[in-house]
Parts: C-alpha cells; structure tokens; sequence
C-alpha cells in the first residue's frame, strides 16, 4: 500500500463534514461476495479507492529494484450536481516511486488530476485507471503499469500465477474494533513482471515479482488512528503473506490483519491476535527527523519473519505537498534460519508527528 | 473563490466574507475561502474554480484559454503546427511571449507617444540653453579678448569657456531632474499613471526612476549647453585680441551661422522621414521629422532674417520716421545673427505649442462629433460598471423592450475576435445596422445589383491599417465557432478601440451566432418622455438593481471630460514651451543690450532719451520676435498636420478632421508677442541706466 493512502484517509476523516450532506456513500458491510472482473474496476459511489502495486525488479548488471506504482480515486462529493464538464466528482491521484540501491534513495512522481475527458479515468467493470500517459490497465488477464516522468518512466506487465486472495472475511477487510471501519479488500499476490525502467535515458530490461492490492472504502480508519504498519511479502515457494497493524495515538495496537498462503492450499485469514510486529532497527531520517522501524520481525500465524530493507533510507518527504512523510520500500523477508524466503513491500506511517496542512 | 490581497483590501472583505457577483442580469453569491499566497503586488484578481464559474457564470461548454505545456522532448514549433490544424475557426495558439507582446501592445502606443512628447520640450530647452550660452560668451568678448592679450593661449581659453558650460549644463541638469522627478511624482499621485485615459485600470502606480533615462536626460542637457558654448567660444578663442577688443565686432562671432546647408539639410532629411513606414508600429519617422524640421528652421533663421531685413520692402519700412524705429531696422540689418538666436527659442515654442492645439483641437472636435454619431439614442443601459460577466438575458431585453415610453430599442452585443495571434483582439459590435453607420468615413460599398451575395460588415479604420482591409473586400470571421464569409461595406471611424472593430448587423449576428444575449441597449424614447422617469421606471424592473443606466449627453460629457484630462498634460508642455520661449528671449536681449552699452551709451550722448532707447529695444524685440513666431506658426501647421495624419494614425489608427482654431492660435501668436516685447525690455532695462553712459568712456 501506498502511504499517500494514510494522508488520504486522514484528510478524509478531517473532511468529512465538509462534504455537502446530500451526498451518500455506500457503506462497507460484510456478506457481499466480490464478482471478478467487475470489482476489478472502479467503485465510483464509494468514497475513496485505490489500485497498488508493489515488487521487486531483478535487472542483469547491478542489485535488484523495487517499484510502486498506486491509483488513487476519490469521491470528495462536492459539486456532484454541477453540469460542468469540469465539476471535480471524481479525482485520480497516481504516485510511483523505485527503490534504487545505488542511488540510494527513492525515486518518485506523483500527478493528480480531476477525472474527465477520457484524460484522467477509473473505468468501471475492470482495472483501468490513468492520467494523461501514466495508466495502470487489465489487458488479456495481465496489468500493465506505465509511467512517464522526469524522475522516473517504466513499462511493466504483471500476469498472475495465482488466483487473487480475498482479505479478510471474504473481501471484508476490518481495520478498527468497530466494524464500520472497514474496506473492500482483495489482493493479487505473485505477479510475474516484464519490462523495462527507464535508468538515465536508457530503457533497462527488467523482471520480477510483484503484488497488487485493490481496496476501496467509505469510512475506513477511527479518529484514535495514529499511522500502521502494513507488510506484504511475495514468498519464494509460491506462497504470499500480508500483515498489518493500525497503530493508536497512545502507541497501542487498534487492530490488526492478514492472511497467509502456501501454494496449493487456500489463504489462512489471521485474526488480529495472530499478528506481531516487533521493531529491531531504528533508521533516523535527517530530512523529516522521524525514527522509522526498518528492521522488524513479523509473526503472522505460524510464521516468523525478519524483515531487512532493501536500502534504509526509502523515507517520501512530500511534507511539501500533502504535508506528510512515510516510509515505504522493499524489504526482504527472512527466515528463522536467516535466509531469504520471500520478498515484499512494508509501509510505515504516522512515524513523522502529526500530519499538518502547512 | 480566492482573492489576491489588493482585490480583498479593494472590495473591503475578508475571508470568510461573502461577496455579490454578477453574472448575466443576476447577482451570484461566492463566499471568499483565501486570500491567493504569493500574488502580491497591486493585481486585482479573484480565482475560483473552474467548474463554479462554468456553472455560476453562464460559461457551461465554454473555456475562453487553454495553457499547454510541452512534454521536453517534443519541438515546440511542431507542437504548434500540429494543434493549429485542429483548431476551430476563432481559435489560434501562439507561444507565450506572443501573447504578453499582445497584452504590452495594448497600451504602447500611448506610452510611446507620451515618451516622445517629453523630448520635444526638450528641443525647445535646449535651443534655449543654446542661446543662453551663446549670449553669454559673445557679451564678454572683450574680456575675453583681454584675457587672451594677458597671455591666455587659445587652448585654455577655449578649454575654459566649455568647462564652464559644462558645469552650468550639469548643474542646471541636476535640478531639471530633480524638479521633474518631483512634478512627475506629484502628477501621478494627482492624476494617474495614464492621466485617465483609462489604460492601465486597477493598478496603482509607483514611480519607478530608471536611472539609464535620466542619464540620458543629464546628457542631453550638457550637450545642449556645449553645443551653445561651442561656436563662439571657438571664436573667442581664434580672433585676435585687438580685434575683438574694438568694440561693434560681436556680430563676427555668429558668422559661423551663415550657412545654408545645414538647415536646408534637416528640412530636407526630415521632410523624407515621413515617407518611412511606422517602425515597430511606432510613427518614429514623423517624430524624427518634427526634430528635423525644428532644427532646421531655427538653423535658417538667420539667413532668413538676413535677407528679410535686407529686403526693399523692410527698406520702406526703415525709411519711416523716428529715430527709434530707424535705429532698430538698422540693427538688424546689420547685425541680424545675434538676435535670431534668441528668436530661436520663440521658434521652437512657437511651432510645439501651436501644433499641438491645432491637433487636440481638430481631435477633440471630432471625438465630439464622433461621440453624436455613436450615441444617436437618449438612454443607455448595460448591466452593471464594466462587468464582462454581466450581459442581458433575453427576459430582461423583453422587459426593456416594454418599458413605457421607450419608443424603440436597439440591442448591442459586443464579443471580441482574435484574428491574429500576435495582436489584441477586435471587437465584434452586433447591433442593428441595416446601412452604413453614421461614422462612416471614405466611400462604401453599394451592392444593388446583389453581385456580391454575401453579409455586409463595417469595419474600423484600424483594420484596413492592421489587417490590410479595403472597402468591398472579401474577408473571413470565426463567428459561432465557424468561419463566416462577410463584405467589408466600409470603414468608420472609432475612437474608443484602436486595435479594430467590426460592425455587423444585429439580426445577421443572431442568426451566425446563435447567441441571443445583449451587453448594452440603446433606448430611444417615445416623443414627449421625460428622460429621469423612465430611468425611475428602469430602476423598478426585475434586474433594476444590476443595470447601469446613462443618458447620452453624460456620456458624452463624461468622454470629453476624460478627453480634456488626458490632454491636460499636452497644454502643460505647451505652457512650458511658451515660458522657455519668453525665457529665451529675455536671455538672449539681456545679453544684447549688455554687449551694446556702448552704443547706448552713444546714442544717449547724441541726446536720446531712455524713453527713445526702450522704444528701439522693444521695436527690434516686436520685430524679431514676430519673425519668430511667423516662422513657428508655419512650422506649427506642418507638424500638426504630422501629428493628425502621421502620428495618430499610425499610433492608433484612427484619422480627424483638420479643424485650426484660428481665434486661439491668433491670440496665442499676439500675447507671446507681447510678452516677447516686454520681457525684452525688462531685460535691457538695466542695460539703460548710467552704465551706457560710463560705457562709452570704457571704449578707447
């Protein structure tokens, strides 16, 4: 997941009665089974909605890579019966960003735009999102992801080898004690990725894995939310494991997740109780001052992970624009025996103080 | 929506605060939610977004600009040709310096001209430094010449005498600067940055000093003291001293005048500069020729006084009786170069002033008759003070329509058109217009016959200018999004835009359009109404509050008004000019009449009086000084008619009719004549005492 998401969803709850009172969102409830390819697509009456794509890039000459690309689509449900073709009822924002070790901090663009004029889309009934030349798409069963940017532009298919894994009680993903918080939630774990990541003008071929998380929302975090930790990990026996933790303003533990695969066996969903997150380095951030835990060890069930980021410093200081720093990068998940058995995504947010609109 | 801070202190409210807008014949309500960080500065401007104003304004469907920014790697002149192709009629793309050209272009030609008025009252100071200086070294010949005698080289005398006109140009510069830094400061606080012409609406100005123009300004004024010092220093300087010591001898000093080809020259220059095409659309050429043409009149002026005052008819003259008279033509006639630099001045003076009254008084005349002919109707009514927003929708054209005692209403649509990127749009003024307007100006055309089968439309004279039109032509407009072919039936005159207008009528408008809005009406009453009641009944309609109603005849005071202001800086240099002229000539007799105490002093030993002597200075004053002015008045009529068919033209486009205001430019020429006479005696008058008497002891 994007940690841009944790700002969206803070600046959600903090707008919330801004939004004009006509305006209904659908709520989150569980026992709707979700229907494939339609809720592959967007989900337009719901307020806020995201596509997330995370993984590894394995090129020939020097270390691996990690990539992010996110959709974000949001309702702010204002000026929803204004006739202009411009009336902002659905905004897309798009973040991508990649982990490169040797330069040792991340690359990243962001682009936000009101939907319209076929220029900024969600298209409903299948994934395809996109503004102006970046897009993520569902093309013959694979997604396509393309960015074009000054700081960063690549090309990528992603075609599952796995069916997709619902989170949760079948795609109802709880994220507080009170279950109005609470998300549509499936994700798409072991993609097989081709392409190529643009490197200093030149296209580099690239492969790997990657994990799409699609989830969408109406209300999904309590007031008493401070920030979370949120893991997934492409295992490299085929299995895929995700875990999160929604972290209180007091340090607490609000609620907690996951599931936990192992090829040719369905997803075990874990209860809060079944997830443990605990920090084993500390990385200091100079830019924003916060102290991220880039080393940690999961347990998520049975399993126990150690988890070591690819590069420490994956820290997104867009405190400028949307007054927030997170980090968010690739790590590696290790064993009890310190070896590598999986590689994934980890989120951290609500590290650096308090959001702020300055 | 968000303000700039000098909009929010402008309109008197905060955030927070609602405020009433405009839109169409309705007033919308937005609530002001920020002032705009980072907008500073005097900009006047309110911002909101884009899908409120599509909806709150009227403007569903429509954009007014489109802002693109090239991807880096794409050439932006393929970019241009590529969307130019798919664009709509009425649409063009341009780069964005085209486009701040545009807006700088605006409002040039009037900065222009105001630039280079200033260095006109500059040519008539600097002749008046001119002779100033040159008065000054020819009255103290003598001492010069003794000097020289007590061992002075030529070298130091001549190094001494530009050294001290140096110091007096610098010195006079400096405080002609400060005083014109001060009077523009005053004037700006007072009048405005474009004297109310309302070209630069909403912002305050400041004066800003550039210190490369008033560098240049300090130059000038050396340059014009130098210039003055540099002949009869040099003269000075090379006669011997014996010579020079005699006395009567000044006149040699001014020899060095008595030459034909450079005046002749600068007429000549001058008079082919007016064949030059604007530069940069600026009538550069016809200003050249008014600096010309002044320099070359003041050169010829003493061969012309030469042979004036050599002529059988001037001998006539001097053969009347009275010693004084008799005494004064003699002077003239043979001394006729010192007197004519002082005439100089009264040239320059003369000429400025007068064509500029000649000007403004033939444009005032026809902005006069201009303003009738525009305003043929008894009430106007537009929504609101200058609200593009604001238009009347087509109930409230219904309730005007019925309003009793409106006999008739002749609704005005006004648009605009960009028809080329690099120039500011042309208004489009849909109003009904079966015939030609009453402005109409050269020849129309007449399609009885029905030959041409196409629309008519009236253009501006700036058009056939700026565009190339000629009467019956066949021209393209984007109207309605598509391109309309039209006639050009004919051109009429337009004071109030001089990048273009385009009359078409009405109905035709409506039907190319489809656009059934209106900005202004015309309201023609029914025989008999009073005026103030059906203002009073316009004031009870629906949209009452919003609607701006004038009658014509406080239009038409309101225009002239702001004409005479704008203008008021024009009789400003005008009296400036006149009072460098008088200045000129008091300089120039002073420092005659000091150079012939002698002679004073001898005729009063022959048994003249003072009286006698007051007469013979205030003769030769009447009589050079009315050179002067003859010689101006002519020079006057040429460089209006400059000004009037060259410069106005090519500025903004729009032609006048010559109308001389023959009473004033006779009473102007008589009292600057008088003035002359008097100004001319106050200064020799302390020539007259007891020092003419003592003079002629000094001279052995």
């Amino acid at each position: 997941m994007s940690g841009l998401r944790w700002f969206l969803l803070w600046f959600i709850s903090l707008t919330w009665n801004c939004a004009s009172a006509e305006t209904i969102y659908p709520a989150v409830r569980p026992g709707i089974s979700l229907a494939f390819p339609v809720d592959f697509g967007a989900h337009l009456q719901f307020r806020i909605e995201w596509w997330y794509l995370t993984g590894w890039l394995d090129q020939e000459k020097s270390a691996p890579l990690g990539f992010q690309l996110t959709f974000f689509r949001l309702r702010p449900g204002l000026q929803e019966n204004n006739p202009s073709s411009f009336a902002p009822r659905q905004l897309i924002m798009a973040h991508a960003a990649i982990s490169d070790p040797v330069l040792g901090r991340l690359r990243s663009a962001e682009k936000s735009a009101r939907a319209g004029f076929g220029i900024a889309t969600a298209e409903i009934g299948d994934t395809s999102v996109g503004i102006d030349d970046w897009s993520l798409r569902r093309e013959a069963g694979a997604y396509v992801a393309r960015v074009r940017s000054e700081a960063l532009s690549y090309e990528l298919t992603a075609t599952p080898s796995i069916a997709p894994v619902l989170q949760g009680e079948n795609g109802f993903s709880r994220k507080a004690p009170d279950p109005h918080h609470a998300s549509y939630y499936y994700s798409q774990p072991q993609l097989d990725v081709r392409g190529w990541v643009d490197e200093d003008g030149k296209r580099l071929e690239v492969s790997g894995r990657a994990w799409l998380d699609h989830e969408w929302s109406s209300e999904m975090l309590p007031a008493e939310a401070a920030g979370w930790d949120w893991l997934s990990v492409n295992l490299l026996d085929g299995g895929a494991l995700m875990a999160f933790r929604i972290r209180g303003k007091t340090g607490d533990v609000l609620w907690a997740g996951g599931s936990a695969q192992t090829p040719g066996q369905a997803p075990q969903i874990l209860a809060p109780a079944d997830i443990m997150f605990t920090p084993l380095r500390r990385w200091h951030s100079g830019r924003s001052g916060a102290d991220y835990p880039v080393e940690m060890t999961v347990r998520a069930g049975k399993r126990l992970l150690h988890l070591v980021p690819l590069m420490d410093d994956q820290e997104l200081d867009s405190r400028r624009s949307t007054g927030t720093a997170y980090w968010e990068g690739a790590v590696r998940a290790l064993g009890e025996d310190h070896r590598e058995i999986g590689r994934g995504y980890l989120e951290l947010t609500g590290y650096a103080g308090r959001f702020s609109m300055q | 929506m968000a303000l700039t801070p000098a909009a929010a202190q402008a309109l008197g409210v905060a955030v927070g605060d609602r405020l009433r807008l405009v839109s169409g014949s309705e007033t919308v309500e937005l609530n002001v939610i920020a002032l705009l960080p980072g907008v500073g500065g005097s900009q006047q401007l309110a911002v909101a977004d884009i899908a409120t104003v599509q909806s709150r304004f009227h403007r569903l469907g429509r954009l007014s600009r489109l802002d693109l920014i090239f991807a880096p790697d794409q050439s932006a002149s393929a970019v241009l040709a590529a969307i130019a192709g798919v664009l709509p009629a009425g649409v063009a793309i341009a780069p964005v310096d085209e486009v701040e050209a545009r807006a700088e272009r605006l409002s040039r030609a009037y900065r222009v001209n105001l630039t280079l008025l200033a260095p006109m009252a500059l040519v008539t100071g600097a002749f008046l430094v001119f002779s100033v200086q040159a008065a000054s070294i020819v009255r103290r010949r003598s001492e010069l010449a003794f000097l020289r005698a007590l061992g002075m080289t030529r070298r130091e005398l001549l190094g001494g005498l530009l050294t001290e006109a140096a110091t007096v140009g610098i010195v006079g510069s400096l405080l002609g600067l400060a005083a014109g830094l001060a009077l523009a400061a005053l004037a700006l606080h007072v009048i405005g940055g474009d004297l109310g012409a309302g070209f630069f609406r909403g912002g305050t100005p400041t004066l800003v000093i550039e210190p490369l123009q008033l560098g240049i300004q300090l130059l000038l004024g050396v340059a014009a003291a130098l210039a003055g010092a540099w002949l009869p220093a040099r003269e000075a300087a090379s006669t011997p001293p014996a010579l020079a010591l005699k006395a009567g001898d000044d006149e040699r000093a001014l020899t060095l005048l008595d030459r034909k080809a450079p005046g002749l020259i600068c007429l000549g220059v001058g008079s082919s500069a007016l064949l030059l095409p604007p530069i940069a659309d600026l009538p550069l050429g016809a200003y050249a020729a008014i600096a010309l043409w002044l320099a070359g009149s003041v050169l010829l002026l003493p061969q012309l006084a030469r042979s004036l005052f050599a002529s059988r008819l001037f001998a006539r003259v001097a053969a009347s009786r009275g010693p004084a008279r008799r005494l004064a033509i003699a002077q003239l006639r043979g001394a006729p170069g010192l007197t004519s630099i002082g005439t100089a001045g009264v040239v320059a003076a003369t000429a400025v002033a007068a064509a500029m009254a000649i000007m403004v008084g033939s444009f005032r005349h026809s902005v006069d008759q201009w303003l009738a002919a525009v305003l043929p109707a008894e009430l106007y009514v537009r929504v609101s003070r200058g609200a593009e927003a604001g238009f009347l929708d087509v109930p409230t054209q219904r309730a005007l329509t019925n309003v009793p005692g409106v006999a008739r209403v002749d609704f005005i649509r006004q648009s605009s058109l960009l028809l080329k990127a690099d120039l500011p749009p042309v208004a489009l003024i849909a109003r009904p217009q079966k015939t030609a307007p009453a402005s109409l100006v050269g020849g129309q055309v007449t399609d009885d016959s029905g030959k041409y089968d196409l629309p008519v439309i009236w253009a501006s004279e700036a058009m056939a200018d700026l565009y190339g039109w000629r009467v019956a032509q066949r021209v393209t407009l984007p109207i309605g999004g598509k391109a309309q072919d039209f006639l050009v039936g004919g051109f009429w005159r337009d004071y109030s835009r001089s990048f273009g207008a385009i009359i078409i009528d009405l109905d035709q408008y409506r039907h190319l359009a489809n656009d059934e809005l209106a900005n202004d009406a015309a309201l023609h009453l029914a025989s008999g109404e009073q005026a103030a009641e059906v203002m009073e009944r316009l004031r009870q309609l629906p949209a009452g509050d919003v609607l701006d109603v004038a009658d014509a005849s406080e239009i038409r005071g309101k225009s002239l008004a702001i004409f005479d202001r704008t203008f008021a800086l024009t009789y400003a240099l005008e009296a400036a000019a006149v009072l460098i002229g008088l200045a000129g000539i008091a300089a120039s007799f002073s420092a005659m009449a000091a150079g012939r105490l002698r002679e004073f002093g001898m005729l009063a030993h022959f048994g003249l009086t003072h009286r006698d002597l007051r007469r013979l200075i205030g003769i030769e004053a009447a009589i050079t000084t009315g050179l002067g002015i003859g010689v101006g008045m002519l020079l006057a009529f040429a460089i209006a008619l400059v000004l009037i068919h060259i410069v106005n033209r090519q500025s903004f486009h729009w032609s006048m009719d010559l109308q001389i205001p023959w009473l004033a430019l006779a009473g102007f020429g008589l009292s600057m004549q008088l003035a002359a006479v008097i100004a001319a005696i106050g200064a020799a008058r302390q020539a007259l005492g007891s020092r003419a008497i003592r003079a002629v002891r000094e001279d052995w």
